[in-house]
């Protein structure tokens, strides 16, 4: 297969016109996607259907593929109408996508194996009933030995909605079924004819705790689409650095909380309080703990002085310190690591066809890592050092944070350190002057912009209309791949064992929601 | 020495373990606190609980019937009637008779049978999960139980609780050191297993699907659940009461010297079962059984120990 010819390939953070889109007759356009992914290791970052503009009812499948040899994302298009037979049944890690686009456009895709909507939202065509989340047609075992558990969408902590439902026979889980949708707030429609003043703020709201990787991957989609939102040098290091103590916060939260539900207290009082300082360094920086509004199309919203910046530097090397403690002491009780080995293995072969990505997926030995495989902004010429581990339990998953975390330390380091050589010209020019909405894009265009987010990769892809406005916004979280991954992993495992599972994952029921 | 009797001293520490066991989870929640480089809830906050608790009115589920009612006060009664029979420091219950031990462990197994069948009552998924592993592991630990006391008996000539747990310390002479750090050691194992410790349950915990005991009683509130913490804790005193006369040195100074010592080693083996709580993880249930029974291995090599050294 000619993979230029095929697909058009583009750079991570690029913009194409839609013109160069090459729209393949659908069983070219099967075929070719089922052997890029399940033959030439491709993985599928997004796949979406948008109305086509001049046929009502008809609807343009587009594909975005990563590529992560050549460091390039492909993307092919077709047209449909009314069905079209599903890719899923031969290639798992469209399944997901499928079953968005049936949901959100009414397109049937025959022959899928599991059909069956992910959000509940209110049927796209037709005045069907109304559909409420998790009410639904579970798989069940006819057999008066198995056992069913609902688990929610209320939980007993303070969480986010979500309903798990078990198949069980004793303690052992059989089958899993997840029903999300509860979070659905149609942030992808809301975008559409952007972008506005609002824009920037929903996209950071898509996934709260994900904000600076949201606001970074839209500022970079924005870059690619209008010259007036290009951002310097400086713009992007800083964006690195918050990236990273967003990536930190999260990291030490999840080891605390794993070490929370297996009863080991001091750890996880301890990575309490540290992930509370990551935030403060963010708060820090721009006065808000999440990030929030720091990054802007075409820059930063604030500047830090050198002062500041040796202040950070000073924090995050004291705060290392005591991450590293806690950490040891984790990892260096027995009991703990007894409860974390051999629990909850998503194996390789399972990871890769399904498309996991992030910490999961390089826990169980795939070695996607965006800031490596697609490297943009200040990850092009200081790249981190992949973490990735090949056992796909909990202990794996906890031991890619504690190494990324190390990473990250240490990139902070150097980036902080270049922050500090930068000259006044320079540290100026890293401020946004787009704080009131953007102008009018480039017409008829799609840009992709990934991001390495803290859980895994972040996928936004945009098409613009003659105006220059937001024709469709396809938003791809980390968790949307990653959910499914969750499910396979209690398939025979035991059912108190879910918690240390769903918390070794700990995706992210609103960025999957939408 | 052998136990002195004297009424009027027992009942004393009987209304005494009464009043002060809620102070038990005070004391383990404070050493988890301070191992955990926190303040911690205040030493009296279950006694709080409790009376808070009291003046709630209870809920319950139209579908249940009069078992998940009547269950925690039964359970109490049954509980504070087994500790009629544990000594009060060194003086023998007034109440013993030949073969009271069996009537103590099965007062508190009628006690736990009545909390599991509460848990059916409610039909919900979650404490039936919580009984199905409640009953597992206790059939485990009845098993180490009856070890220890078979040990006990032989050492005593005697199947009365004040009797077995009258003539053994760490200094006996006659039985070997090792044989009796077998049988506490083993004994404490059961006191985790029995009061729903760590590494065996996790009373923090607020994940449904990890729960045994907290599962059982999730549908509980007001004054039941205040008696169901009143006879966990009960229960919890009574098996560190045990585990402390166990190991009480018999020559003491005098009855009030031995009396101060019972009660401080109570608390001691509280602190102890904090520090536990505070530096392992809990295990995977699947585990569990493995540490039972090797308990009761402990027990039984005890026992050889002591018929043939």
């Amino acid at each position: 297969m000619n993979m230029d010819t095929t697909f058009l390939a583009l750079p991570n953070g690029a913009a194409a016109p839609i013109a160069d889109l090459p729209v393949l007759p659908f069983d070219d356009f099967r075929a070719q996607l089922i052997q890029a992914v399940m033959q030439d290791g491709l993985r599928v970052s997004s796949f979406f259907a948008t109305p086509a503009d001049n046929q009502p009812g008809d609807f343009e499948l587009i594909a975005v593929l990563a590529d992560d040899r050549a460091h390039l994302l492909r993307l092919a298009a077709s047209r449909v109408s009314k069905s079209y037979l599903a890719l899923s049944a031969d290639c798992p890690a469209f399944h997901w996508f499928e079953r968005e686009i049936a949901e959100v456009t009414g397109l049937v895709c025959e022959n899928h194996p599991w059909p069956k909507p992910i959000r509940f939202t209110r049927p796209p065509v037709g005045k069907g009933a109304d559909v409420l989340p998790g009410v639904t047609d579970y798989l069940r075992i006819a057999d008066e030995a198995a056992h069913e558990v609902a688990v929610g969408p209320v939980h007993a902590g303070v969480i986010e909605p979500g309903h798990f439902r078990f198949q069980c026979l004793g303690e052992e889980v059989i089958f899993l079924e997840i029903s999300l949708g509860y979070q659905h707030r149609g942030i992808e429609k809301m975008l559409v004819g952007g972008p506005d003043v609002r824009s920037a703020q929903l996209i950071e709201c898509a996934a709260g705790d994900t904000s600076i990787a949201s606001a970074w991957c839209y500022a970079r989609l924005l870059a690619a689409l209008s010259p007036a939102c290009q951002a310097s040098p400086a713009a992007e290091l800083w964006r690195g650095i918050a990236l990273e103590f967003e990536r930190s916060a999260n990291h030490t939260g999840d080891l605390g909380a794993l070490a929370g539900d297996v009863a080991f207290l001091p750890t996880q009082s301890f990575c309490g309080r540290i992930r509370g300082e990551y935030l403060n360094m963010t708060a820090a920086l721009c006065g808000n703990r999440f990030g929030r509004g720091y990054v802007l199309p075409g820059g930063l919203r604030y500047l830090a002085d050198n002062k500041k910046v040796a202040d950070l530097q000073a924090w995050r090397k004291r705060v290392h310190a005591d991450l590293t403690n806690a950490l040891d002491l984790l990892f260096d009780t027995p009991s703990v690591l007894d409860r974390f080995e051999n629990t909850g293995v998503l194996a390789p072969a399972d990871a890769a066809a399904v498309g996991i990505v992030g910490v999961a997926g390089r826990a169980s030995g795939l070695n996607n890592d965006i800031r490596l495989s697609h490297p943009y902004g200040p990850y092009t010429d200081r790249p981190l050092s992949l973490c990735a581990e090949g056992a796909g339990d909990v202990l794996a998953r906890a031991m890619v944070r504690r190494r990324e975390l190390d990473a990250s330390n240490q990139w902070l380091n150097e980036a902080l350190n270049a922050a500090t050589e930068l000259s006044a010209d320079e540290q100026t020019s890293a401020l946004s002057s787009q704080h009131s909405p953007a102008r009018a894009l480039a017409p008829s265009m799609i840009a992709v912009s990934l991001q390495e987010a803290w859980r895994g990769e972040l996928c936004h892809v945009a098409l613009t209309d003659s105006h220059g406005r937001f024709r469709h916004y396809k938003i791809v979280d980390p968790s949307f791949h990653n959910w499914y991954g969750l499910a396979l992993t209690l398939r025979g495992e035991q059912i108190s064992h879910f918690p240390i599972c769903n918390k070794s994952f700990n995706l992210s029921y609103c960025g999957h929601d939408l | 020495m052998m136990y002195n009797v004297n009424h009027g001293f027992w009942w004393a520490m009987f209304l005494a373990s009464l009043l002060l066991a809620p102070l038990l989870f005070g004391i383990i929640n404070k050493v988890k606190a301070f191992f955990a480089g926190r303040r911690g809830p205040r030493l009296l906050q279950l006694y709080y609980d409790m009376f808070k608790l009291s003046r709630k009115a209870g809920i319950f589920s139209r579908t249940t019937s009069g078992v998940l009612q009547l269950a925690p006060i039964m359970s109490l009664l049954a509980t504070i009637m087994a500790m009629l029979f544990v000594p009060g420091g060194l003086f023998r219950s007034p109440l013993a008779f030949g073969g009271d031990v069996i009537f103590f462990c099965y007062l508190l197994g009628l006690s736990r049978m009545l909390t599991i069948l509460a848990a059916m009552d409610t039909g919900s998924s979650f404490a039936g999960m919580g009984a199905s592993r409640e009953a597992h592991f206790s059939v485990l630990a009845e098993a180490v139980l009856f070890a220890i006391v078979i040990f006990l008996a032989i050492v005593a000539r005697s199947i009365c609780l004040s009797d077995l747990l009258s003539p053994l310390s760490l200094v006996t002479p006659g039985i070997s050191v090792p044989a009796v750090l077998l049988v506490a050691g083993a004994f404490f194992i059961v006191i985790l297993v029995e009061n729903c410790r760590l590494p065996f349950d996790d009373p923090e915990t607020h994940l449904e699907l990890t729960m045994i005991h907290e599962a059982m009683i999730l549908d509980y509130a007001g004054p039941e659940l205040a008696m169901i913490h009143y006879t966990a804790s009960l229960k919890l005193w009574s098996f560190c009461a045990v585990l402390t006369l166990l190991l009480l040195p018999q020559r003491v100074a005098g009855p009030l010297t031995g009396m101060l010592l019972y009660l401080a080693l109570i608390m001691v083996f509280a602190v102890g079962i904090g520090v536990v709580e505070s530096i392992m993880a809990r295990y995977r249930f699947l585990k569990v059984p493995h540490l039972l029974v090797g308990s009761l291995a402990a027990v039984l090599t005890a026992v050889l120990l002591l018929l043939f050294f």
